[in-house]
């Protein structure tokens, strides 16, 4: 029932050793970075590449770890959904927080 | 434009042999079933006597509020009457009315497959729910909540005593067994559909549902985090809801109706699922833009997680903020009109006959669209100011959910009641239930759109002599509405003996649920079906030379 | 509906294959062992998105109250032990690294292995719920647990001489961190536990050998779910231990 290019299906992918092995030394560079900065006073910059690099490393985990690389678009798009939806909360809500005549922004 | 389908005289119908309903007998093989059918039965049990309990309470309001003074029951009493009210129709009765019975029987039926995708998490989610009821019964019987349906903080977190952790328990629960509903049908719908079925064959039924799940798991876990939050602070004082501690009670507001404005739309859209298959099959006709119908639905899901600050427009929100909600929010019209301009349409020129779920059904479009303008109205931030927290804003979704989404269960109750259990219920009585159901509903809340505008707050169980005539309308309403409710509850369990016996297709209906036997057999087919035409493809149906009647055994 | 010429454009679905010959682990109600394949990792990632969801609502709060009491959370963050903080997290990736090990030697069939690598990733999630209530108990005794016996003193009169001491009613905001810290961390810790009881159980249907005959989805989902448990931690960590660290 896998027929190519049918955006739902995609063949079962064996990811090796080597890769989980890569992705995981990756993954501890970018801890040892992290903490590493945060020492560092680079003003706003500080919360900023701490997120960028947490984004890195949760889309690696996603990617290899947990196979979206080689997986359907469907799962895809799930994962890009879940995202979407979290913005709209932080968005949305942000709307509020940051223009309210009493607010502490 | 419509086509006359004659099937073969249906009168000589025979129950067949072998069927769900007697594949094996005793409590057993009910409780530890896997069929969906099976399952989507106990769901149809156990939320009609959840609804009976919310039904009961809705009287004791209303006849507390016949006379002007609270006289009774005491004002205490009446804040948890009107609490246990909303919290059992809500989160016990609304949100898993028709997703839960008629979805759960129908989805894998219409797609073409023998059972959703997760059969175990099917029956575990019915037992989630059944644990969630007995935690809010529990609440109601130790002596109830009087927080109102929405948990409002502080209110709820410092400054009663009464069982608001124990409720939010059971809807903590109940909601994980909506997640799971809501998981299953987007997993079957994706993965299980039949050879043929693409997503444009796909009944609008199952687009509904579609939509109805993408909200059920995006939504439901931000409440059921939102609820926990309220439990620790009720419990250990954590401070992030406590305004004396340097919290936010407007972040539970933004976190709760985040959830809760998107579940209204939970509410609805199936509602709207199984009104778009009634009023084609009873116009014998092809719902007229089958796409914009069915991108519609996807379209409420997703505006629906846009608007929610709406609720929030008299709390100290940004009036920056509000503006833009104001603006989102009357973007949801667009998708709910395109739907009612549509069903318009697809009576037009049809071969229209009046059986009751098409009275259901025409009970829906008109309160819906009663309900939905009256929406445009709380939207529009001045209105709002004067309206929100009257009896209009009660008169406004009492239109939408009790007026749409009632009028549409029982409309899809009664059409596919002949499939559920194979058998006809009585006619004649049914549309006289259809037709007092629908005069109840006016005269009890037409009213209060009145009282609402004169300015009667919501939530008091006295009020001033003046608003008295249109209450005791409203309260006369409400007791021909409960004979309309009572009638299916007293003729549906009679049909199941004395009623006609059906045969497959009783409404010439085209889906592929209904081309098999009623009752259904266990494995739903024998052989898995292929698609080979569109929906709602009238002409497919009077072409078909051999009607098949698939009875084994 | 023609039965005949379903049962035969049916034959060729399946590819030929008797469509009664299939494996044990096929359930009744799916066609082929691929649709069940694609359905239960399908379903397991739809989960997820509920999980995303669930820790969402307190992101989200924690957004709001970081910028709100910056302050109370630098010197909150502060106090936390940023070596055990880092230790965890470096924990946790190898749990993810042994957790995607066992997945690849499902798929390869080897039993022997799969049952090391589980073993080693419960292992290193006990470790990590270790180091973890190390951190909790130190909390309790410096009385930074939010409630009735939260204890102001240290941020107003901070014993280290590098921190900047707060005034009394910002000081009172560190509570808001310190709820923040223990919802998000322990929802996080409750995760590992059911991911922890989970893996038992993984191991005793390993140890029978139920996942190196083909029918690995069990293993795969359970890796979606550890992977997806570590990338909370992979925000929590700058998020709550790593806020202006240089003062």
């Amino acid at each position: 029932m896998s027929e190519k290019n049918d955006p739902e299906h995609q063949e079962q992918h064996i990811v090796g050793p080597k890769v989980y092995l890569l992705v995981f030394l990756a993954l501890m560079v970018l801890t040892a970075t992290t903490t590493g900065v945060a020492f560092i006073d680079l003003g706003v910059f500080n919360p900023i590449i701490a997120l960028a690099i947490a984004c890195v490393k949760a889309s690696l985990v996603v990617l290899f770890f947990m196979h979206i690389h080689y997986s359907s678009r469907l799962l895809k798009m799930t994962v890009l959904a879940g995202l979407f939806t979290f913005l709209l909360l932080i968005t949305l809500t942000m709307t509020d927080y940051i223009s309210r005549a009493w607010g502490m922004w | 434009m419509s086509t006359i389908v004659s099937l073969p005289d249906q009168a000589t119908a025979k129950l067949p042999h072998k069927s769900y309903l007697n594949e094996e007998y005793g409590l057993k093989s009910w409780l530890l079933t896997g069929d969906h059918k099976r399952i989507a039965i106990l769901y149809l049990i156990s939320i009609t006597f959840f609804f009976v309990i919310g039904g009961v309470l809705a009287g004791l309001i209303r006849l507390e509020l016949l006379t002007p003074p609270a006289d009774l029951m005491s004002t205490d009493t009446y804040n948890k009457v009107f609490s246990m009210h909303g919290i059992i129709m809500i989160f016990l009765f609304l949100v898993p009315s028709v997703p839960a019975t008629i979805g759960n029987f129908l989805i894998p039926l219409m797609v073409g497959a023998r059972d959703l995708a997760f059969p175990k998490i099917n029956l575990l989610s019915w037992y989630l729910y059944v644990i969630g009821g007995i935690f809010i019964l529990s609440a109601m019987v130790l002596g109830g909540v009087d927080t109102g349906w929405t948990f409002t903080t502080p209110l709820s977190t410092h400054y009663l005593n009464t069982h608001v952790v124990t409720a939010a328990m059971g809807i903590f629960v109940a909601g994980f067994s909506s997640i799971l509903t809501g998981l299953n049908f987007i997993v079957t719908i994706h993965r299980m559909r039949c050879p043929g079925m693409t997503w444009f064959r796909l009944p609008l039924f199952v687009w509904g549902h579609y939509a109805t799940s993408i909200i059920m798991i995006l939504g439901t876990p931000v409440l059921a985090i939102t609820l926990v939050l309220v439990a620790l602070e009720r419990t250990i004082n954590i401070g992030v809801f406590d305004p004396t501690k340097g919290g936010d009670p407007l972040l539970f507001q933004h976190l709760f109706w985040f959830y809760s404005h998107p579940a209204v739309y939970i509410m609805i859209l199936p509602g709207m699922a199984v009104i778009s298959e009634v009023i084609s099959t009873f116009s014998r006709k092809r719902v007229f833009g089958y796409t914009a119908v069915a991108f519609s639905s996807v379209a409420i899901a997703v505006f629906g997680f846009l608007v929610w600050e709406h609720h929030m427009f008299i709390m100290g929100v940004s009036q920056y903020s509000a503006l833009v909600f104001s603006l989102l929010t009357m973007l949801v019209a667009v998708p709910s009109a395109i739907k009612i301009f549509n069903w318009s349409m697809t009576l037009y020129q049809g071969s229209i006959t009046f059986e009751t779920p098409m009275l259901y059904a025409f009970g829906f479009i008109g309160l819906f669209t009663i309900g939905g303008l009256t929406g445009i109205f709380l939207a529009t931030l001045g209105m709002d100011v004067h309206l929100t927290e009257t009896y209009f804003i009660v008169a406004h979704f009492h239109f939408v959910m009790v007026g749409g989404m009632l009028m549409a269960y029982l409309a899809g109750v009664h059409f596919w009641w002949p499939k559920m259990t194979g058998r006809m219920y009585p006619e004649a009585i049914s549309k006289l239930s259809a037709i007092v159901t629908f005069i109840g509903f006016i005269v009890t809340f037409f009213p209060q759109f009145l009282l609402g505008y004169l300015g009667m707050p919501r939530r008091y169980a006295a009020y001033p002599a003046d608003f008295q005539v249109l209450n005791v309308f409203s309260t006369a309403g409400a007791s021909i509405l409960g004979i309309g409710y009572l009638m299916p509850m007293l003729y549906l369990p009679w049909s199941l003996i004395y009623g006609k016996i059906a045969g497959n297709n009783p409404w010439q209906a085209t889906g592929l649920e209904w081309q098999i036997q009623s009752p259904p057999l266990t494995e739903n087919y024998v052989e898995i079906p292929i698609m080979d035409h569109e929906a709602y493809d009238y002409e497919w149906l009077a072409n078909k030379t051999v009607h098949e009647v698939q009875t084994v055994g | 509906m023609d039965s005949q010429s379903i049962a035969a454009t049916h034959g060729e679905l399946v590819g030929g294959v008797d469509p009664h010959s299939h494996p044990a682990f096929l359930r009744h109600h799916f066609e082929t062992v691929a649709q069940q394949r694609e359905a239960a990792s399908f379903g397991m990632w739809v989960f997820l998105l509920t999980e995303v969801m669930f820790f969402g609502g307190m992101f989200c709060a924690y957004l709001i109250f970081r910028n709100w009491y910056h302050p109370a959370f630098v010197a909150g963050s502060n106090t936390l032990s940023i070596t055990l903080g880092t230790t965890n997290t470096a924990v946790l990736i190898c749990s993810s690294l042994t957790m995607a090990m066992a997945v690849y030697s499902a798929e390869m069939r080897r039993r022997g292995q799969l049952i090391a690598f589980l073993l080693l990733t419960i292992v290193l999630g006990l470790a990590f719920l270790g180091i973890k209530a190390v951190e909790y108990k130190e909390k309790f005794d410096l009385h930074h647990v939010p409630g009735p016996n939260f204890s102001i003193q240290e941020f107003v009169h901070p014993t280290n001489p590098k921190a900047i001491p707060l005034a009394p009613d910002m000081a009172e905001k560190t509570q808001i961190y310190f709820s923040l810290y223990f919802a998000m961390t322990g929802m996080h810790a409750l995760h590992m536990i059911i991911g922890i009881s989970l893996l038992f159980f993984l191991v005793a249907k390993a140890y029978q050998g139920a996942y190196t005959a083909g029918h690995i989805m069990p293993i795969e989902n359970f890796g979606l779910y550890w992977h997806f448990v570590d990338i909370v931690w992979i925000f929590l960590f700058p998020l709550l231990y790593l806020i202006s660290r240089y003062r």
